[in-house]
């Protein structure tokens, strides 16, 4: 592959989709694609809507996997054209003049001057922007166990910022939650968006828990227990998570910690059905559903103290379950079947104020299921029953505006991305029900996890340092 | 060893009463005479009485044995009940897709259980709720939440305690069907009705 990434694009030619840019205005995008196999095919982008990006060669072996993790990283946000380079990644294209510092070359005083310099040197910025780069990326080794990636606008024809960090050892088990958490950086540096490369994403699959990386590496199993566990859902703090698991004859809430993998039991009164743990955003305090042979309804428990179980709907004739926390903390939304089939509803954080959230026509709209609020507050994400099968659709918080995401294959339980433009999901477009992501934005799809039977994820919030030992 | 030495003494009877010869009828057991100058009347007497005991003996042991009979017979007949009833009582309901309403058919299944459970008051029963794949993972715990107590009410409305009853949802997780289609959808979406305890021994209704 010779030419760059975008032209690649045209000369597959499969036009589906041509995005016009409205600033303050999320861009949305129906996912068009075929069934693509991890191939990405599908959508063309509007030249300019993508920043390009090269992230250059590294001479250095001991960094190929930082370079090769952190271009997947910039790749995943879908927020750049990556750039392959002419001649493929043994060129590197550098100024004829090495050594020259660079203009703005921010943190580069601090130390290590020499190797900062080296690996700040400037390069041939006119040559990249006819490739179309907006930015370069640079990987280089510094001493002390630095690792240095600078981040050039090619644009402006300088340095961006130079970032530091100290890797752990290849073989680490923080090493990659490290490498990550610099792709993040260099999106904030280039962009100034938050990232989602250091996040991991929880999934059941057999009845365990396991969790990997959003990228789809380091897959591990989380939950210890031999009972049959359902639904992870994370703690704000990225911490803990929560689960249920099946116990003879009811339900049980755990609470994990990540780091140590020691979990407890949730102190509910226990002996019945308890199901879909949800943490408020303080993480004080559980949201889950219950059921009885009253019904299912929603409760909270107070998970700091082990106290105060509330109950929060009272449904006698039908079922409340499902919930899913705003932002602040201050509404819940969740899936109530008080019309009939299950539909959105959302309340009060204390259960007033019962609302119908997702309008639908009655006798029309199919069940609707598995909402999740998105981490900025504008969405929610759940899905829907269409022709009898299953699709994701996003609801709009401020217009009440329901739109449908998906439309091939059967597409389930959506789980927002800290950055909530990029989604978790459920699907058997390729045959076999397993993860996919897709970014909201573009429409783009790529697969999460290629193993049949894993379902119910929960994507992290972005992971704090300590997170990265072994779950 | 015991069955040779029987039939040995009886065998020395035999010969001791056909030595007499078509002579008078031996004499009643009775006690002894002092006709004692003859060392083969006494020998006849004595093997007699040994016969007679032997046989006693083995009477009392059939009796005993007829008796061991008896009560594995009525062990076995009563096991053969529990089992039958056992197997009433674990009979399935099935259910429409996404409804929890007792179908016309198995409201006659229900019927039996209703009977199982008043003619043994001991017994105490879970039933557990099933869903097909199709619907939420997470939905179907509730929808096989009301499965479950769907036939509890109808139970408890024909007389049950409540207190005998337990239920319990695992939605789609416990499929008995593994296809995906129709024929495994409708076997999966079911009641299941599991002893808990009170089983040992079961009475049919």
């Amino acid at each position: 592959m010779t030419a760059v990434w975008r032209s690649g694009g045209l000369a597959v030619g499969v036009s589906a989709v041509v995005l016009t840019a409205g600033p303050p205005v999320r861009l949305t995008a129906q996912d068009t694609s075929a069934i693509d196999r991890g191939v990405r095919i599908g959508i063309i982008y509007r030249p300019g809507v993508r920043p390009g990006m090269v992230v250059l060669p590294v001479h250095a072996p001991a960094l190929d996997s930082v370079r090769a993790i952190v271009s997947r990283d910039l790749d995943y946000t879908d927020r750049f054209e990556l750039i392959t380079l002419p001649g493929g990644d043994s060129i590197r294209v550098t100024a004829a003049a090495p050594g020259a510092r660079p203009p703005s070359a921010g943190g580069a005083g601090r130390g290590t001057a020499g190797g900062g310099a080296a690996a700040a040197g400037t390069l041939n910025y006119p040559l990249y922007q006819a490739l179309g780069a907006d930015f370069a990326v640079a990987v280089t080794p510094a001493p002390g166990d630095t690792t240095i990636v600078t981040v050039h606008d090619v644009a402006v024809g300088s340095v961006r910022r130079e970032l530091r960090a100290h890797l752990p050892a290849l073989k680490d088990a923080g090493f990659r939650l490290a490498v990550h958490q610099l792709a993040d950086r260099v999106l904030e540096a280039a962009l100034g968006a938050g990232g989602t490369a250091a996040t991991r994403v929880l999934f059941v699959m057999e009845g365990k828990v396991y969790a990997i990386d959003q990228d789809g590496a380091d897959q591990k199993l989380v939950s210890s227990s031999d009972h049959q566990a359902m639904s992870p859902a994370w703690a704000r703090d990225g911490r803990r998570f929560a689960y249920m698991e099946f116990w003879e004859g009811h339900g049980k809430l755990f609470v994990q910690e990540v780091a140590s993998g020691k979990r407890a039991p949730v102190a509910t009164t226990g002996q019945a059905l308890d199901f879909t743990p949800a943490f408020s955003p303080d993480g004080k305090t559980l949201a889950f559903s219950r059921a009885t042979e009253e019904g299912t309804d929603l409760y909270t428990v107070n998970i700091k103290d082990g106290c105060c179980l509330q109950r929060l709907t009272v449904g006698r004739f039908y079922d409340n379950l499902s919930p899913t926390y705003s932002p602040d903390g201050q509404r819940i939304a969740f899936v109530s079947t008080r019309a009939g089939l299950p539909q959105i509803y959302a309340m009060a954080a204390d259960g007033t104020d019962q609302q119908l959230f997702a309008p639908f026509d009655y006798g029309a709209t199919g069940s609707s299921n598995a909402p999740e609020w998105s981490p900025d507050g504008q969405t929610v994400a759940f899905h829907r029953d269409v022709g009898g099968t299953l699709q994701v659709f996003v609801l709009d918080v401020r217009t009440r505006a329901v739109r449908q995401l998906t439309s091939v294959g059967r597409n389930e339980d959506p789980t927002w991305a800290p950055d909530s433009r990029h989604m978790a999901f459920v699907s058997d477009r390729s045959g076999y029900r397993q993860l996919w992501i897709i970014d909201v934005e573009t429409g783009r799809i790529r697969p999460l996890l290629q193993k049949s039977g894993a379902r119910l994820p929960a994507w992290s919030p972005r992971l704090p340092e300590t997170a990265s030992s072994t779950p | 060893m015991k069955r040779l030495s029987l039939l040995l003494l009886s065998g020395l009877a035999v010969a001791a009463v056909a030595a007499c010869g078509g002579g008078p009828k031996p004499e009643p057991p009775g006690p002894v005479t002092a006709n004692t100058d003859s060392i083969a009347e006494a020998q006849r007497l004595e093997a007699e009485r040994q016969a007679r005991e032997a046989a006693a003996a083995k009477e009392r042991e059939e009796a005993e044995r007829r008796r061991q009979q008896a009560i594995a017979d009525s062990l076995a007949a009563l096991g053969q009940t529990t089992n039958a009833v056992r197997a009433l009582l674990g009979t399935m309901i099935h259910f429409d897709y996404d409804k929890a309403l007792i179908r016309g058919g198995d409201a006659s299944v229900l019927d039996q259980k209703v009977a199982i459970l008043q003619a043994n008051s001991g017994l105490r029963v879970r039933i557990s709720g099933h869903c097909d794949e199709r619907g939420s993972d997470e939905y179907n715990l509730a929808l096989g939440n009301r499965r479950a107590t769907a036939a509890k009410q109808y139970v408890v409305s024909h007389g049950i305690d409540g207190s005998r009853i337990e239920t319990v949802s695992y939605g789609e997780e416990r499929p008995i069907a593994s296809g995906h289609d129709e024929a495994a959808w409708a076997q999966n979406r079911r009641d299941e009705f599991e002893i808990l305890s009170g089983g040992e021994n079961l009475k049919q209704p």
